[in-house]
């Protein structure tokens, strides 16, 4: 087989096993929950029968191991439980699947985390291609000042500054990203400008200067002082030579920050009241929704492993180097 | 250079000549030859100590000491005005710097504790106890630790305890990781083995021998993940499931003030004051970068272009 084709199966698999590892996790974390859990949720006047109805529902009765395999063959069916909030000490039930739940909510996350992509992958590139080309002048200095500073900015801090220029002192975006199905795209686009915004300046700081330095490291390699001595211009140098070889750490460095995206989403989301899965996991959080949460964990923790893993294969394929670790 | 000389001391005159600098002057010297950036950064880290310690004699009012008028605008008896119940806006910062900060401090050296003797521990025995750390620690960095962090704190509930246990448990995952990686190179060294043979146990090892010749790096990670732990519990305070009120805490106060926003366009001064919060939070990043930046370039032995 081919030596590519071994290593990424490798990697294919040990992604998998964090994938279980990663879900029996999650699936431990309701263990943990003290005994009474059952009387919190649903109130001082349930009864013990009622109680003991929940504990069935939720499968106490069962040893942990039957349960997890249940769990993960719900979740595989994209059955992801059943909500614990709207259940009363009565007994009535109106509580909604989790899945149900999130569905709608990931669009919505994708959808400003697709967008802060489309802005912030191009943009970074171009910064910092440019920063390379003309390297120490002030150009150079000020983009790399002002992308220091905002990545030890609190998202949060970005974000009211954003809303109190943009949104408070001039009337131009508005400051609420409430949006449902029937918004549509135009006015959608509007209401997820700031949101947007924010997330880019927070992610697009570190692919700069990652493409920064990459090209940078490369311009001292001797077939560049080649390429420049043969008359290329610096341009070309950089574009044509440079480049190529710099693919490699640029798309690793894009896909960790869109995995980062995924954790910046959380905070960005509850600023700009979004109606999106990181402010549904924070208020399951508040509410101490467990099955919610783990729901919404899950599919965190597998878009952050899965763009981790994307990462390390490009890598792999286009530096070939790394097949053959010293 | 007279010739009459009537008493010779060697001692009095090579220790004229050899005299060690002392720590103080050492200090003072790399003072002044520091840049303007890593004497700003270490001004405000001092500044912040001093308010966080000094918290109760600075502060005009008590933490949550609650005046019969909300919202109220900047003023010579507010200075900064007064929150959504009333509570007086300076005194919380100030009282803020000394429980954010406070935990942050608590939070990173728990996890330095945590993560750096099992680094150390792994990094020695590179067998089982190797294995098993570093493979726990591959999985729980394989979920991003501020999700972690909400997972753990839904389950056992947003105490100030609970979360500064949890936080310096994800967080020492990184400095398991740093510590080991650094840690490796040193523990191969002649003179570990030298103390293994003496029959020293495995805590003098770690104390005495590996950690003294692995400690730049590991000062460094040490501002670098204080501003990261910072960062993360101003987050999820912000998030309302971190810090709980009547704390007084600056991720927590944006967001109790974040409507005051709104009414910029009227009073600018209303407008900045859920900011001030957040730019103590980013001020302090700053500085601790700054500073960290400044060590790294000296310790690692670079000389200056120029």
């Amino acid at each position: 087989m081919h030596p590519v084709l071994v290593t990424v199966l490798q990697r294919l698999a040990l992604g998998l096993a964090t994938l279980v590892a990663v879900s029996i996790i999650i699936f431990i974390s309701i263990e943990m929950l003290p005994g009474d859990f059952g009387q919190i949720i649903l109130g001082q006047a349930a009864t013990k029968a009622t109680v003991a109805a929940f504990r069935a529902e939720l499968g106490l009765d069962m040893p942990a191991y039957l349960r997890y395999f249940d769990w993960i063959a719900g979740v595989l069916q994209g059955d992801l439980g059943t909500s614990f909030s709207g259940r009363a000490a009565s007994g009535q039930d109106r509580s909604r699947e989790v899945a149900e739940l999130i569905g709608p909510r990931l669009q919505n996350t994708l959808f400003l985390a697709g967008i802060t992509a489309l802005i912030s992958v191009p943009l970074a590139l171009i910064l910092g291609i440019s920063t390379a080309l003309y390297r120490n002048t002030i150009y150079d200095r000020s983009i790399n000042a002002a992308t220091l500073t905002t990545i030890s900015f609190p998202e949060f801090f970005v974000a009211y500054i954003l809303i109190l220029f943009l949104s408070s002192l001039n009337q131009w975006l508005p400051s609420l990203a409430n949006v449902d199905a029937s918004t549509p795209l135009g006015e959608r686009l509007t209401r997820i400008a700031l949101p947007a915004l924010t997330l880019t300046l927070v992610i697009i700081a570190h692919m700069m200067r990652m493409t920064r330095a990459a090209i940078i490291n490369l311009l001292a390699s001797p077939y560049i002082q080649m390429a420049r001595l043969s008359g290329a211009s610096r341009t070309e140098v950089i574009v044509k030579h440079a480049l190529p070889n710099a693919w490699a750490p640029i798309a690793t460095v894009i896909a960790f920050n869109l995995a980062y995206l995924v954790v910046g989403v959380v905070v960005v989301e509850v600023v700009f009241v979004y109606p999106g899965i990181g402010q549904l996991m924070v208020d399951a959080v508040t509410t101490r929704d467990i099955p919610v949460v783990q729901g919404c964990a899950l599919i965190f923790a597998v878009t952050y492993i899965l763009l981790n893993l994307t990462a390390d294969i490009i890598g792999i394929i286009t530096n070939p180097r790394l097949l053959h670790p010293k | 250079m007279s010739e009459d000389i009537q008493t010779y001391s060697a001692t009095a005159e090579s220790g004229n000549v050899y005299e060690r600098r002392s720590r103080w002057a050492k200090i003072k010297l790399a003072a002044r030859k520091s840049p303007y950036t890593a004497r700003f950064g270490i001004t405000v880290i001092l500044i912040y100590v001093l308010v966080a310690l000094l918290a109760p004699l600075l502060a005009p009012y008590g933490e949550a000491q609650v005046f019969p008028a909300p919202y109220e605008p900047w003023s010579s008896t507010h200075f900064f005005g007064t929150d959504q119940i009333g509570r007086d806006i300076f005194s919380r910062m100030i009282y803020g710097a000394r429980n954010t900060v406070g935990i942050a401090v608590a939070t990173t050296l728990l996890s330095f504790l945590i993560g750096g003797s099992l680094g150390l521990a792994a990094a020695i025995d590179r067998r089982w106890i190797d294995q098993i750390f570093s493979r726990s620690v591959d999985v729980l960095m394989a979920i991003p630790s501020l999700i972690f962090a909400l997972v753990l704190l839904s389950i056992f509930g947003s105490t100030v305890l609970n979360l500064i246990i949890i936080i310096a448990v994800l967080d020492a995952t990184r400095v398991f990781r740093l510590t080991r990686s650094v840690a490796v190179n040193v523990v191969v060294m002649d003179y570990v083995e030298a103390a293994k043979l003496r029959g020293e146990g495995l805590g003098w090892v770690m104390r005495r021998e590996i950690l003294p010749n692995i400690l730049p790096p590991l000062i460094a990670e040490f501002g670098l993940r204080f501003c990261f732990v910072f960062l993360t519990i101003a987050a999820l305070s912000f998030l309302g499931v971190g810090i709980q009120p009547p704390t007084a805490d600056w991720g927590s106060m944006v967001r109790e003030n974040a409507n005051l926003l709104q009414f910029a366009q009227y009073d600018l001064r209303a407008g900045l004051t859920p900011l001030l919060p957040a730019a103590a939070i980013a001020l302090l990043t700053v500085a601790v970068n700054f500073v960290v930046d400044w060590f790294l370039h000296k310790t690692s032995g670079l000389r200056d272009e120029q």
